[in-house]
């Protein structure tokens, strides 16, 4: 049975299924936490930050994060080459999108790929300033900041527009990319028929629309505190 | 009515193909796709060229054999119909109208705009079927099968093996003919009896002739000329994953 | 040197004739099947379902289809139904009654003991297609529903949708798709019998073609059957698929298979007419809409020229100036009369000028009354799909304006000539589904022809053919380097080379749309001694044009569509003549065939049984000879003969 799930395209679906719904749920997750950073002074968030810094289940749920997104960016390019492959080597000459047929759907690696590039751009502002410094031992990250101010970080990342404009590209990217991913999870295990299909095509616009907004708020928010320079 | 026809021109299977163009004059608008090319095949003929190769028989929307890509459409522009159905009333006159054959690797073109789908039948060879015997059958009524079972059964046998789902899926991914076999068979009981077995089969069977993934696109119920269901995919995918877990 | 036919019919009575035969003949043993090949040529319900059943008996099968697939074969496109007298409806019927329909639905010109046949495994039909998984539709128990159909008075039809034929065929495909797997049945696809080979008097094997690469192969084996389905393509326009042709049949009866009652076609009457000259194909709507429909044509000529010149439309004209004719000629049974009579009707209007379109050949369908009875919902709910698949084909909503129907080639009842084995003329060589001539007579019933293939193939040849194989087990594998294999390569070769080589003017699709001329006008739905004595004159010469002047392009050794079109061309110019041959001999009317010189004072079809109660066996003399005819007796033991009448 252990082989059907790279041996078999159903098997392959099931992978990217599984890790996809994982991701949802800890993006869920993080969204949550990161709406926390908008209540109060901050001192709030610190303390989740401090509940996930450098301890033992906070790294055993960074590397099985890491694993999943992993198996799901490694099953993908492994999916699509075979996908092209599949499809043969003379493409149409005039080809046209389906109606009800979803953009985000056909390009799935794509936004897949601005993900991960945001990705590592939000592990470069974050990770690498918070749980690497303290990985390291070290009391503070090269912004001076000590690694368990979190909410510090985010309000000094949130006030370059550059970095708002990447990063709200990013959840765009995610917005798109969860827009067909959530529903089409449930479709592959299997879990739809055509009274569900609608549904879950509307609860996927939810989550999606939920996960973007919370994060995007966050960034918003910070940024235009940045603007009026803490006097409101 | 007048039209430019930008044509797949292929010698055969080994040879490299291209885009020819031909004129087509004083078309009526009753007039089917299909009979176009026949008047445009019996011109090329008395100049003594070789007339365009597609494939078409029962020119009534249900052999499945008409597959033709036109303007970028699985059997062309309109909605859940075969290329036959398709009538030049529906294009501008004077348009220029690219015709494609199928393009998918497991659909290799033979000649022109005739590709080759025995893939399609591999897979059913591999189980898609009951396996009762001629003769070994019960009565007709000794299985009772709900009305709804019934027709959604229906729902998915009308599938027609065009084609057109392999044929348009960017992954050229065969779930949907392989779900409406499957799904068809999985709702009945007589179906049923051997149906983790089937699944199990006729995907192996895909996967081996070279057929893509399915990522959800939808684009093949778009293009099915029978409207069948993706839901019928989501089907597949139970009885599949069942039938895996099971052993 | 004469036909000896021999029908094999059983004796004693009716209903024991099947069960006495199958007692009596031999049958092969396990060990003894494997050693023996049978093909079959064709793939629709008849073939598959044959190939299947024969393969889980343990022969080597080898089918053969021109199509790309198995599925393609046209009984997919049957819409209507299945018949079986189960008597689910608790409506009287039996095993009696639906042969005594189909007897009678075919004017008796078929043999008794087939038909009682046909009507006892019609039953065991259902139970299999049930078992395979065919979605028949169900009623609200989940048990099996039924409607009606023409020529019966109890409702015994079984369905799937409008799609029945469909489903049927996916049946039987699935069947032989499970055979295939199993190893004992081999799949030839795109490949086409040219010829069969002949040798000590037997059936030995095919010459067909690979369509793909144009190779020229030899198959051998011990028994070939042919199930390639009916010839309405010699009309050009049909409702027959666009590669249905009588080529298989036509080599068999060249080779001295006796064909039987070629002249018997079946002309439905509610098609969509044609529309100007370039037409390549007719479509059928279904025979339930002459349910709620009625049929008519103006009384004024001045209204038929405005219809014509489009400055009146069909709902402008008043109640009083519609002819409904086949009200006011057949008071009794009114828009629902069967197709034969329907369809001599419309055409009677139209050649007194009151075709309703710009051809002249065309009368109105209309649905006005019964949508002002019903409602548009109820119409629209019994009848949607129909409607708008005409609104498709003719720009024209059948919910304002009447549809245009005319009468079009749907099927032919006529075939290769076999016993009640199923066996031609020619031993070792079998026929069967619309193939052969058995069980329809003169005129088919809705609903029956499917249940005619898959009896011929599931219930019937598997247990014949062991009678004949029986003798067989002896023999060793058919080589196929002997001179008759030889002799008809060479001369399936030769016909290509030649066909390639005229380099005529004209395309194949040009003479073969003149043949269908000559064939409608004169031997279509009313034939006359003048109209077939000029046929027979037209289609002869049109044969020597086309051996002079057809142009047929591309190569024998490649994918070569024009080729396989001039090579069924060939035949269905000879088969024309055949057809006209036998109309002329059939000095009555009955069926679908109609003598203009044979009907009553009120114009209806007359038989004359005195003189015409035998199937007309034709058998080949050679080109431009005059074929032969021997007669079979058809002896009514068990039925009265009587004069169809639909008046009251």
């Amino acid at each position: 049975m252990g082989c059907f799930l790279t041996n078999s395209s159903l098997g392959r679906k099931l992978v990217m299924s599984i890790s996809g719904c994982f991701l949802v749920l800890f993006l869920l997750f993080h969204m949550a936490m990161n709406v926390v950073a908008l209540i109060g002074d901050g001192s709030a968030y610190n303390m989740i930050c401090g509940f996930l810094g450098a301890n033992w289940y906070a790294l055993v749920g960074t590397a099985v994060l890491a694993l999943g997104v992993l198996v799901h960016f490694a099953y993908a390019f492994w999916l699509t080459w075979q996908n092209r492959k599949a499809r043969g080597n003379v493409r149409y000459a005039v080809t046209v999108t389906e109606k009800g047929v979803d953009w985000a759907s056909k390009n799935m690696l794509l936004l897949g790929i601005i993900v991960i590039l945001g990705l590592l751009l939000h592990l470069t502002h974050f990770w690498s300033k918070m749980m690497l410094v303290e990985l390291m031992g070290q009391h503070a990250n090269d912004l001076g900041l000590a690694p368990t101010d979190g909410a510090a970080l985010i309000k000094y990342t949130f006030s370059k527009w550059y970095n708002v404009v990447l990063y709200l590209v990013w959840f765009a990217a995610l917005w798109l990319h969860l827009n067909h991913g959530v529903w089409s999870m449930f479709q592959t295990v299997g879990w739809a028929n055509d009274t569900w299909l609608p549904r879950l095509k509307c609860i996927a616009k939810l989550v999606s629309g939920l996960i973007f907004l919370g994060f995007a708020v966050v960034a918003v928010v910070f940024y235009a505190k940045s603007l009026c320079c803490g006097c409101c | 009515m007048n039209f430019t026809l930008k044509i797949w021109r292929q010698k055969d299977a080994h040879s490299k193909g291209e885009f020819k163009e031909y004129k087509v004059s004083d078309i009526s608008s009753d007039t089917s796709f299909l009979e176009m090319l026949d008047i445009l095949n019996n011109d090329l003929v008395h100049k003594g060229e070789e007339p365009v190769a597609f494939d078409h028989d029962c020119r009534e929307g249900i052999c499945g054999m008409c597959s033709l890509h036109i303007d970028g459409h699985a059997h062309g522009p309109s909605q859940a119909v075969t290329t036959c159905q398709i009538y030049m009333r529906q294009f501008k006159d004077g348009a220029t109208i690219t015709v494609e054959p199928w393009r998918s690797a497991a659909f290799p073109v033979i000649k022109d705009l005739v590709v080759n789908r025995g893939a399609y039948d591999q897979i059913l060879q591999a189980g898609g079927y009951v396996s009762v015997r001629t003769n070994s059958v019960p009565d007709g009524n000794a299985i009772p099968i709900p009305q709804a079972d019934a027709e959604e059964s229906m729902d998915a046998a009308a599938c027609v093996g065009c084609g057109a789902c392999a044929a348009t899926c960017k992954n050229g991914s065969a779930m949907l003919f392989v779900a409406a076999r499957v799904s068809s068979l999985a709702k009945l009981p007589q179906g049923r009896v051997e149906g983790a077995r089937r699944a199990k089969a006729m995907v192996a069977k895909m996967d081996e002739l070279g057929f893509g993934n399915c990522t959800n696109t939808g684009a093949c119920q778009a293009e099915c000329p029978k409207g069948i269901s993706i839901a019928h995919i989501a089907r597949l995918n139970r009885e599949f994953l069942a039938a895996k877990f099971e052993d | 040197m004469a036909f000896k036919l021999d029908s094999k019919i059983p004796a004693g009575e009716l209903s024991q004739k099947w069960s006495n035969h199958k007692a009596a003949i031999k049958v092969v043993s396990p060990a003894n099947k494997r050693k023996l090949d049978i093909i079959v040529v064709g793939t629709g319900l008849g073939g598959a379902s044959a190939a299947a059943s024969l393969g889980e008996l343990g022969y080597n099968v080898k089918i053969f289809c021109i199509q790309d697939s198995p599925r393609r074969a046209h009984s997919i496109a049957a819409q209507g139904g299945i018949n079986a007298a189960k008597n689910y409806q608790n409506d009287n019927d039996s095993v009696y009654r639906l042969f005594y329909d189909t007897i009678k639905g075919g004017d008796y010109r078929a043999r008794e003991a087939n038909v009682y046949r046909l009507a006892e495994v019609s039953n065991l039909i259902i139970d299999q297609c049930v078992a395979q998984g065919v979605p028949f539709a169900r009623e609200y128990g989940g048990l099996l529903a039924n409607r009606s159909f023409g020529g019966a008075q109890v409702s015994r039809t079984f369905y799937a949708r409008g799609q029945t034929g469909q489903q049927l065929l996916l049946g039987a495909y699935a069947a032989l798709n499970k055979e295939i797997h199993n190893g004992s049945v081999k799949s030839y696809t795109r490949h086409e019998m040219l010829d069969i080979v002949i040798e000590d008097g037997e059936a030995k094997g095919i010459i067909a073609r690979n369509l793909v690469t144009g190779e020229i192969e030899r198959h051998g084996a011990h028994a070939v059957v042919i199930a390639t389905g009916g010839y309405g393509n010699v009309f050009f326009l049909s409702t027959n698929a666009m590669a249905s042709n009588g080529s298989a049949a036509f080599q068999c009866y060249r080779k001295g298979a006796g064909f039987a009652n070629p002249c018997f076609t079946q002309i439905h009457p509610t098609c969509i007419p044609v529309h100007g000259t370039q037409q390549s194909k007719l479509t059928l709507m279904s025979e339930s809409l002459r349910n709620d429909g009625r049929i008519w044509v103006p009384k004024k000529m001045e209204d038929v020229e405005a219809l014509r010149k489009g400055t009146k439309m069909p709902s402008d004209i008043a109640e009083q100036d519609r002819d409904y004719y086949l009200e006011r000629r057949y008071p009794a049974f009114g828009n629902l009369v069967p197709r034969d009579v329907a369809s001599r009707a419309a055409k009677e209007r139209c050649d007194a000028g009151y075709g309703v379109n710009e051809t002249g050949l065309a009368v109105f369908l209309d649905f006005k009354t019964a949508i002002e009875r019903l409602g548009k919902e109820v119409i629209e709910k019994r009848y949607g799909n129909l409607f708008d698949m005409y609104k498709e084909i003719t720009d024209v909503n059948p919910y304002e304006q009447p549809m245009q129907i005319f009468p079009a080639v749907h099927y032919t009842m006529g075939g290769i000539w076999v016993d009640y084995n199923l066996m031609t003329t020619i031993p070792g060589l079998y026929a069967i589904g619309e193939a052969n001539f058995s069980d329809h007579g003169a005129n088919r019933l809705g609903a029956s022809a499917l249940m005619q293939g898959l009896a011929d193939g599931y219930f019937v040849l598997p247990y014949t053919i062991g009678d004949y194989l029986a003798k067989k087990i002896q023999a060793p594998k058919v080589s196929t380097a002997t001179p008759a294999f030889d002799e008809a390569e060479k001369a399936v070769k030769d016909k290509i080379n030649k066909l390639l080589s005229i380099n005529g003017s004209r395309s194949v699709d040009d003479i073969h749309r003149q043949l269908g001329l000559i064939m409608w006008d004169n031997v279509g739905m009313a034939r006359t001694k003048e109209s077939l004595e000029k046929a027979i004159v037209e289609i002869a010469a049109l044969r020597k044009e086309f051996w002079k002047n057809v142009k047929v392009v591309g190569t024998a050794d490649s994918f070569n569509v024009e080729l396989e079109k001039a090579l069924r061309l060939a035949d269905f110019l000879e088969l024309g003549e055949l057809m006209a041959r036998d109309a002329l001999n059939r000095e009555e009317s009955c069926g679908g065939h109609f003598r203009s010189e044979h009907q009553t004072e009120e114009g209806e079809a007359l038989r004359h049984d005195d003189k015409f109660a035998y199937a007309a066996v034709w058998e080949y003399k050679g080109e431009d000879v005059e074929p032969e005819l021997t007669k079979e007796d058809l002896v009514y033991e068990f039925t009265h003969r009587a004069q169809r009448n639909y008046k009251d």
